[in-house]
């Protein structure tokens, strides 16, 4: 760990006094007036834009790359790239575990639309890296992950802290790099920025293994270019499309499903305007919540094993589905024999490896959402005749409402929490949360209007998602945003941690922890499925949140009560800063919709006797 | 339509804070599964809309693949690593370098049904490092080459065995004895076949190799390039390379 050049002498002698006293690392100040009269002199200072380390150049990409902010955790492997963030504009948030620093840079790439970045060090940092890479692969979300290696010649000999990181990050990256060379290091970083951002999104890892980051170089990296050999098609063949257009035109029971790739590709506006122009009802994923204004009448809200009823209704009747920029998740579409099951596909995304991976494409459209869609009106000589159609779906929603039972004298409802949020916040807060019956009931009970306001874990479940991603979130949103991030007790003790984050960084974002003292979804599993055996599903030993919060330095609220909540919500909002409310709620109450694992959408069960 | 944007109050999904009269204790209001309509549509395991009444389970088939890849350290782990990640059914994988400098080209065997193959074409095309993916026609020329080594008891007739093969003795001594055979994977097979009468002590195969038969590139668009320092050596007709288009 204490690790730290030790240029060869000879080396030094090439390099400017303020480089040399630099490299002994004993005088900073030193070196620093030394580089500032070199400056001040007006002689030619290589400081300015030239690189002098392996370390520097990947700095410097990552400010070429347009980088604002990175997250991540020190440590001796990757303490030459945070040498060179020393002197670098892009802030640096330590996190306090190394998945909080992947997750935060997930959202932070979710919320502002670029690519977030992650650093952390070799072996047990890069591995703790894993999960969140994993996360933002099965979401296909834009991050970078730098992660520091043992020197280039002790790879393979089991080093302190060594582990092969690209082998391990294989299959959950887009693609990932080991930079054993200094000259090249930069424009590896570069190309795995643009790599990430590129086409459908994904997270690119660099391994940066520490004699590259400490070696001196003067190549300075060039413009971040995605690789020759990564080609993707953004304008739809001419062809596919006519024919897709034909197979829309005649339908008489259109529906949009709106992915997660609608949101990614910014594609919302031309994705609306193609609903409402041609009258055709909307269901998303839950990648794609606020893709549609869920208050719109055309929006039929999520589809899939949580979501609306007549979502999945209209999914399981209509007779053409014209999918955007989604992979057909199993958590979608049930058994995929009964999905749709009547329907033609038109299946628009820019990965052709979605095209009938999971659900036959009937009529493949390849390329990006947003110009696909207005490339698919163009051609569209009428608008299919939707009258009937829309009135069943609106029908549906009159049979399937959401909604749960509120007696007073009740254990208090989450669904009650998160109305009461979303109807204290803006249109434009931003909802992050864990993964459980909070997060479906965060999904399902607030009427989101805009894309990036929801930010969560959708494919690969992570529990302990939403504080990170709060922290993430809050730094890409605009100051005028709010943050709230809906947690359940299981999910919130695993990456709690994070508040200390939030709380040295005077993070103003609002957890509410959905407390039934249970690992709530299991529980709701285990009574269905395993004869209500509760095998480990019991919480009831979580600390207390609130006081937990308080000793982090946060705000911290308990509330167990109706009439309390209204005012816990409006002081955790009004808080400036991190604010953490404790509601006690219901232990029993359970999600619903709900379509069993591989069931039919259409058979939907409203309560546990219909599982 | 397309004018009433405005949302209609009355159906929002949202009830409020107002309790649902219908609202059962612990579930959501509506009608039960059975009282709702079913559709009779239904798709096979693959998503594929089938006829309600129809037996489809598709069926598999044995296709070659051909990659064409940059030759970096790791490629062929992300390939292989493409394959068990994905439950592909993969029968034989080969490498080796191209005459283009910095390619290699990989060699891929796998039984899958038509959905199936045609993932593992896309999946492929989407590594990184992966240029360019073809699959071969039945045509194609392919090869495989077996070593293997028998029992020395009767040289004669492994010989005689050899030959019929059209193999090479590459070691024979008195308790062994080494061959090798190349061919198509049948010759290959039949091969083994043959040479089991003797007792096989060992064998190692190395798995399909194919090109493209005649002018039409083994992956599309491949353009063949020139072995290295081909302009000094042109009169040396075994290490040149042409183009398709002369």
């Amino acid at each position: 760990m204490s690790e730290r050049a030790t240029p060869t002498t000879d080396q030094t002698e090439e390099t400017d006094p303020a480089e040399a006293a630099d490299e002994t690392g004993e005088t900073t100040d030193r070196s620093a007036d030394a580089a500032g009269e070199t400056a001040a002199t007006g002689t030619e200072s290589p400081a300015d834009t030239g690189v002098e380390t392996g370390a520097e150049a990947v700095v410097a990409a990552l400010e070429d790359a347009g980088a604002e902010t990175l997250f991540g955790v020190q440590g001796g492997a990757i303490m030459p790239v945070y040498d060179a963030l020393y002197d670098s504009e892009l802030t640096h948030v330590t996190m306090a575990h190394e998945q909080g620093a992947a997750h935060a840079a997930d959202a932070y790439g979710v919320v502002s639309g670029d690519p977030g970045v992650c650093l952390a060090t070799s072996g047990p940092g890069a591995t703790n890296l894993v999960t969140g890479i994993a996360d933002a692969d099965m979401d296909s979300d834009a991050m970078l992950a730098l992660t520091g290696q043992v020197p280039s010649q002790m790879v393979g000999s089991d080093a302190f802290q060594e582990t092969d990181t690209t082998g391990v990050t294989a299959p959950i990256t887009k693609h990932n790099y080991f930079a054993g060379d200094p000259d090249t290091v930069g424009d590896t970083v570069g190309e795995a920025f643009a790599l990430s951002a590129e086409g459908r999104p994904g997270p690119t890892l660099v391994d940066l293994p520490k004699d590259t980051t400490l070696a001196e170089t003067d190549s300075d990296p060039g413009p971040a270019e995605t690789p020759e050999t990564y080609s993707v098609e953004e304008d739809p063949d001419d062809e596919q499309v006519a024919v897709a257009a034909r197979a829309v035109e005649r339908a008489e029971k259109p529906l949009l499903l709106f992915g997660g790739g609608v949101v990614k590709s910014d594609a919302c506006q031309e994705a609306r305007g193609f609903a409402i122009d041609h009258g055709i009802p909307v269901a998303t994923t839950m990648p794609a919540i606020g893709s549609m204004p869920e208050d719109h009448e055309l929006c039929l809200s999520w589809a899939g094993m949580h979501g609306t009823g007549y979502a999945n209704m209209a999914i399981t009747h209509t007779d053409c589905l014209i999918a955007v920029g989604t992979r057909f998740d199993d958590r979608l579409t049930g058994g995929v024999e009964t999905f749709a099951p009547e329907a033609e596909v038109v299946h628009v995304d820019i990965d052709p490896a979605e095209i009938s991976k999971n659900v036959h494409a009937d009529y493949p459209v390849v390329g990006d959402a947003g110009t696909a869609i207005e490339r698919l009106s163009a051609e569209m000589d009428r608008s299919p005749r939707t009258r009937e159609w829309r009135e069943q779906c609106q029908s549906w929603k009159d049979e399937y409402p959401l909604a749960y039972a509120t007696p007073e004298d009740e254990p208090l409802k989450p669904q009650f929490v998160v109305e009461a949020f979303d109807e204290a916040t803006d249109d434009d807060a931003i909802v992050t949360t864990g993964v459980g019956q909070h997060q479906m009931w965060a999904a399902q009970f607030w009427t989101y209007k805009s894309p990036r306001t929801w930010v969560s874990s959708h494919g690969l479940g992570t529990m302990g998602y939403g504080v990170p991603a709060a922290v993430g979130a809050r730094i890409a949103a605009d100051d005028d945003q709010q943050v709230v991030c809906f947690d359940g007790d299981g999910s919130f003790l695993m990456t709690m941690q994070e508040i200390s984050v939030a709380v040295r960084e005077n993070l103003d974002i609002t957890v509410a922890v959905l407390n039934n003292r249970y690992i709530g979804m299991v529980r709701q599993w285990q009574d269905a499925f395993f004869e209500g055996r509760q095998m480990a599903a019991d919480y009831d030993w979580c600390p207390e949140f609130d006081k937990m919060a308080e000793a982090f330095g946060a705000k911290g609220l308990r509330v167990d009560d109706y009439d309390e909540v209204a005012d816990a919500v409006e002081a955790a909002l009004n808080y400036d800063g991190p604010a953490v409310i404790d509601f006690h709620i219901d232990p029993a109450e359970n999600v619903y919709p709900m379509v069993p694992s591989g069931g039919a959408n259409g058979k939907f069960a409203l309560s546990e006797d219909q599982l | 339509m397309s004018s009433e944007d405005a949302p209609d109050e009355g159906t929002d999904s949202n009830p409020g804070t107002e309790p649902h009269p219908e609202v059962p204790r612990n579930g959501m209001p509506g009608p039960s599964p059975d009282e709702r309509p079913h559709p009779s549509g239904r798709r096979n395991a693959k998503g594929i809309r089938i006829d309600p009444e129809a037996e489809a389970e598709p069926e598999y088939r044995s296709a070659v693949v051909s990659a064409l890849v940059e030759h970096e350290p790791g490629v062929l782990s992300r390939v292989s690593g493409l394959f068990s990640r994905r439950q592909f059914n993969i029968e034989s994988l080969t490498v080796g370098p191209t005459t283009v400098e910095g390619h290699a080209r990989i060699t891929l065997v796998v039984e899958e049904t038509d959905p199936g193959i045609d993932q593992v074409k896309k999946q492929l095309a989407k590594l990184k490092p992966v240029i360019q993916v073809g699959e071969l026609d039945d045509d194609a020329v392919r090869a495989e080459l077996v070593v293997l080594k028998v029992r020395g008891e009767e040289p004669d007739k492994v010989q005689a065995i050899t030959e019929m093969y059209e193999g090479r003795t590459l070691d024979a001594g008195p308790r062994t004895i080494t061959v090798q055979i190349t061919g198509d994977q049948q010759k290959i097979d039949d091969a083994i076949d043959a040479f089991r009468q003797f007792g096989i002590i060992e064998i190692a195969r190395t798995g399909q190799t194919a090109l493209a038969r005649g002018d039409t590139p083994t992956t599309p668009g491949e353009e063949p390039g020139h072995a290295k320092e081909s302009e000094q050596e042109s009169e040396s007709a075994e290490t040149q390379t042409g183009t398709y288009d002369d």
